[in-house]
């Protein structure tokens, strides 16, 4: 992809509550036309940033610039940027034509243009003929569509998303993912999108940001950021994922579970402690005698297009998805491809996220009570 | 945040002035006569006058006391038979009761001597019958009378607005597990309705204690109450500063009786029983 | 069933006609042919006329709605400010007392409210050395002190129910944050404002109390002229012209009870419709 110039730019932002730090020194390039998702659990600083971005909030250090100009202190009514909030905050007093027309009329548009540029929007967001209709009659996803050409409606070079979809049920909101990207692609407009969704920040996006605890974890492409996670949060945060404490003996060997693996990663120093990274398809299940390790199936669940099985293998339990199907209580050996092993450097989040025990202790607990 | 905090300023400035000058400046002069004699010099005396009333301040809160129990026994079966009914019905039904509350209870309580007199109209309707002229006004029970038909509304709204809230199929729940009418209305209608009961007692209870209208009309000056004396005091006498000692002593026993009644009915909403 | 709700509606009759009963009298005397509020002699109009003719009581009613319009828009928009401040307020301790001043006025009985203005306004008065300071001034400020509670209580709820991001939306689509108040967050609670104001003016209208204590003689509210009045034997004007405002609330709350059902009838249709 040809990269287009740089719009949006954070520098070091910090924001903090009451001693509380919410955003901690984050720094951040933002493309022209670009479809960036801030992605993390709540709390982790990914709406505080939009918010510093639309102007709602003031960074207590650090620069905001905007097309190679700073914005500091720049009120949200004159930056050129639009947000489509969480709940739509639509005019609750206004219709539909109104609530596209509100950025339009201060604007001081004339009538004729207006007009024009509402039914183009409501082409747009396959709501025509809604424009007498008021907002309370509307379903969540026509107020969520309502939200969008209000914002879009103003030509903001920048739209930021807070968890657009959040409110709509499961089916509605895979169908506004793709006609949302759809939009894009056609206007050509850079997205900023929040969600603590991974699935959807994986599918829509161009770059991922992956946020915690007021900070970024990593930035890369969707594939970057499932096949080469920076570290225990983001493996565990994205997809499912077995991590395991290792030793980095040489380039291209790793010991786990006891045993020396080929790998394909180098560059750590010599028996540097390490964790590594196996996702849970990317085992291959083979009977015990084959296997590089054997252990025993504790659980079974069918999943539709696989089995999950959860194999206590020397008290570590891995999470595997096969096709195959075992019983529990069978022993069975697995087998796993050097390209298959993922070494990240120790952090701070290591050792918080391992195997996959506590779906077993949740059973445990249930059946004591 | 902090331009934000700037327009905060300049929008409760306005009020928060406000407030000190003739909310908080007004008790403060309260305490200030109440602990001064007439030249303005520090003194005790109106402070140990007090006790000269003490049997009116008991009287008072017994007559308000008694008061208040009425509009709630009346007013409670008023307002579980209005929420019941139909919907329509309610919306008229709230709007007659508020009606009178819009009408200068002067004249509403005036009225009654019209009813109660020698020659009022229950009397010459008795007097059909050929039954002697009963003797109503100027007692106790027309003071009683008076104040509960003054206050009843200020009972009936807040009993009617939580019960018209409360979910029906609490009590359809309640009658499923097998409750029947009088125990679902005393172990799940009642214990709900409590802040309802909170609110308008406090607002039945309060004017009652205070009133001093009602007890001259249909007292006819045979009862006097505390608020009788402090607008004596006012109005008449011109002794402010026993006035306002009564007045501040009046006050603390009110809060006082509110605070028990918070401490009995205490529900964690904030602020429900306040308003 | 049936036989709760017989009983039920004959206890809602009973209670209607206490509440009435009064108002019943005052209108039928209203047109008493003689000057008796006892005995009821002939109809007759002379009552409504002679109260036209009234210089005293015309004035008063007069200087009522006045006071009455003008303290309503004073305390509803000084009200309405505060709500929003306070709204605001981020530090929880501040919310907490200034919502605790505010309720003061609500919870104190109006006698002490009263008296408490009157002695800051002697006060105030005998510090500029003047005497009779007690006027238009006085009674307008004590009014809208107890009006402000009763609109920031109305006005408070619109706004916890309003988004604040349609606030925010305003200002991300052009809007600068005054002009964003007025366009988005104003209209969503102007029904609280209204219902404040009206409550507000109709308290005004029928304040005996604290009007008592804080007028002037130059400054007489129609309850204050009905309670000059009922001193003295009531002659049967004071009926009529309760009778006439009665009537005047009357129309007003069925023009509002219809406006409001029509408005009812037209959202159930758009919803049927919408099904």
């Amino acid at each position: 992809m040809k990269q287009t110039p740089i719009i949006i730019d954070l520098k070091n932002i910090s924001v903090s509550f009451d001693n509380q730090t919410i955003l901690n020194n984050i720094s951040l390039s933002i493309h022209d036309g670009e479809f960036v998702t801030l992605l993390g659990p709540s709390g982790c600083g990914k709406t505080t940033t939009l918010r510093v971005i639309a102007g709602f909030l003031q960074q207590d250090s650090g620069d905001v610039i905007f097309e190679g100009k700073n914005i500091n202190g720049v009120p949200p009514y004159k930056r050129q940027v639009n947000t489509i909030f969480q709940r739509y905050a639509l005019f609750p007093h206004l219709n539909v034509y109104e609530n596209i027309a509100f950025g339009l009329r201060l604007k001081k548009m004339k009538e004729k243009e207006i007009q024009a540029k509402v039914s183009e929007m409501l082409t747009l967001v396959n709501l025509k003929g809604f424009g007498t209709r008021k907002i309370d009659s509307l379903s969540g996803g026509q107020q969520q569509r309502v939200a969008i050409a209000r914002a879009l409606a103003v030509n903001p070079r920048v739209v930021l998303l807070d968890e657009p979809l959040g409110a709509l049920d499961l089916k509605l909101r895979k169908d506004m993912q793709v006609e949302l990207k759809n939009i894009q692609q056609k206007l050509g407009i850079t997205f900023i999108y929040v969600t603590h969704d991974q699935e959807e920040a994986l599918s829509m996006s161009d770059t991922v940001v992956v946020m915690d605890g007021g900070e970024i974890q990593q930035i890369g492409s969707p594939l970057d950021i499932y096949n080469e996670p920076s570290n225990a949060f983001v493996a565990d945060f994205i997809g499912e994922s077995n991590i395991l404490d290792g030793i980095m003996h040489e380039d291209f060997s790793v010991e786990f579970s006891g045993i020396r693996f080929q790998c394909v990663d180098k560059g750590f120093k010599k028996d540097e402690p390490v964790d590594v990274v196996i996702r849970p398809e990317d085992v291959d299940v083979v009977s015990p005698e084959e296997g590089m390790l054997k252990g025993t199936v504790t659980s079974v669940t069918f999943k539709g297009v696989h089995y999950e099985i959860i194999v206590d293998i020397d008290n570590f339990k891995w999470m595997i998805q096969t096709t195959d199907k075992s019983e529990v209580g069978e022993e069975i050996g697995i087998s796993i491809k050097p390209d298959e092993i993922h070494i990240m450097k120790k952090s701070d989040y290591s050792g918080l996220y391992g195997d996959y025990s506590s779906f077993s202790d949740e059973f445990d607990e249930l059946s004591e009570t | 945040m902090k331009q934000s905090s700037f327009i905060q300023k300049i929008v409760n400035a306005p009020y928060i002035l406000w407030s000190v000058l003739f909310i908080i400046a007004p008790l403060i002069m309260v305490i200030y006569y109440a602990f001064t004699n007439a030249d303005g010099a520090f003194t005790l005396e109106n402070i140990a006058q007090i006790g000269d009333y003490t049997s009116t301040f008991i009287l008072s809160i017994g007559y308000g006391a008694v008061a208040t129990v009425l509009c709630l026994v009346l007013a409670y079966p008023f307002a579980y038979f209005l929420a019941q009914s139909k919907a329509s019905f309610q919306r008229v039904a709230v709007m007659l009761v508020m009606l009178p509350m819009w009408m200068s209870f002067l004249i509403r309580t005036y009225s009654w001597l019209t009813i109660l007199g020698e020659s009022g109209v229950i009397n010459r309707f008795l007097g059909i019958f050929g039954i002697e002229p009963l003797h109503m006004l100027n007692t106790g029970g027309a003071v009683i009378l008076g104040m509960v038909y003054n206050f009843l509304p200020y009972m009936i709204l807040p009993l009617y607005t939580i019960m018209a809230k409360m979910d029906v199929s609490l009590v359809e729940a309640a009658e499923d597990l097998g409750c029947n009418r009088l125990h679902c209305l005393r172990k799940v209608i009642f214990p709900l309705s409590v802040p309802g009961i909170a609110s308008g007692v406090t607002m039945v209870f309060v004017p009652s204690v205070s009133t001093f209208y009602i007890t001259q009309k249909l007292g006819g000056g045979q009862i006097t109450l505390i608020g009788d004396v402090i607008e004596g005091q006012f109005q008449t006498a011109y002794n402010y500063n026993l006035g306002a000692a009564l007045s501040l002593v009046l006050m603390v026993m009110i809060l006082i009786c509110l605070g028990v009644l918070n401490y009995f009915t205490d529900s964690d909403d904030d602020g429900g029983v306040l308003i | 069933m049936t036989k709760t709700s017989t009983v039920s509606k004959l206890y809602i009759a009973l209670i209607f006609l206490f509440l009435y009963a009064p108002m019943i009298v005052m209108m039928v005397f209203s047109f008493n042919g003689t000057e008796s509020t006892y005995v009821f002699s002939g109809f007759s109009l002379q009552w409504y006329e002679r109260l036209f003719h009234d210089r005293a009581t015309m004035n008063a009613l007069k200087n009522t709605v006045v006071l009455a319009v003008v303290s309503a828009a004073v305390s509803t928009v000084m009200g309405t400010l505060a709500a929003v401040g306070i709204d605001s307020m981020k530090k929880k301790y501040l919310k907490t007392s200034v919502m605790t001043v505010t309720n003061i006025p609500m919870m104190n009985p109006e006698i002490v409210t009263g008296i408490s203005m009157m002695l800051l306004f002697v006060f105030a008065g005998t510090m500029f050395g003047r005497r009779n300071v007690l006027g238009f001034w006085t009674i307008l400020i004590a009014h809208v002190s107890f009006q402000l509670p009763y609109i920031i209580l109305s006005v408070l709820p619109k706004l916890r129910q309003t988004d604040p991001r349609i606030y925010e939306a305003a200002q991300d689509l052009g809007c600068h944050p005054v002009k964003a108040f007025f366009k988005v967050v104003f209209p969503a609670i102007l029904p609280g404002i209204v219902a404040g104001a009206i409550m507000a003016f109709t308290l005004s209208l029928d304040d005996f109390i604290i009007s008592y204590f804080t007028n002037g003689p130059d400054f007489q509210t129609l309850p204050i002229q009905i309670f000059s009045m009922t001193k003295k034997r009531v002659k049967p004007d004071m009926y009529a012209l309760s009778t006439l405002i009665f009537a005047a609330i009357f129309i007003l709350l069925i023009l509002m009870n219809f406006a409001q059902s029509k408005s009812d009838k037209k959202q159930r249709a758009k919803r049927e419709a919408e099904k």
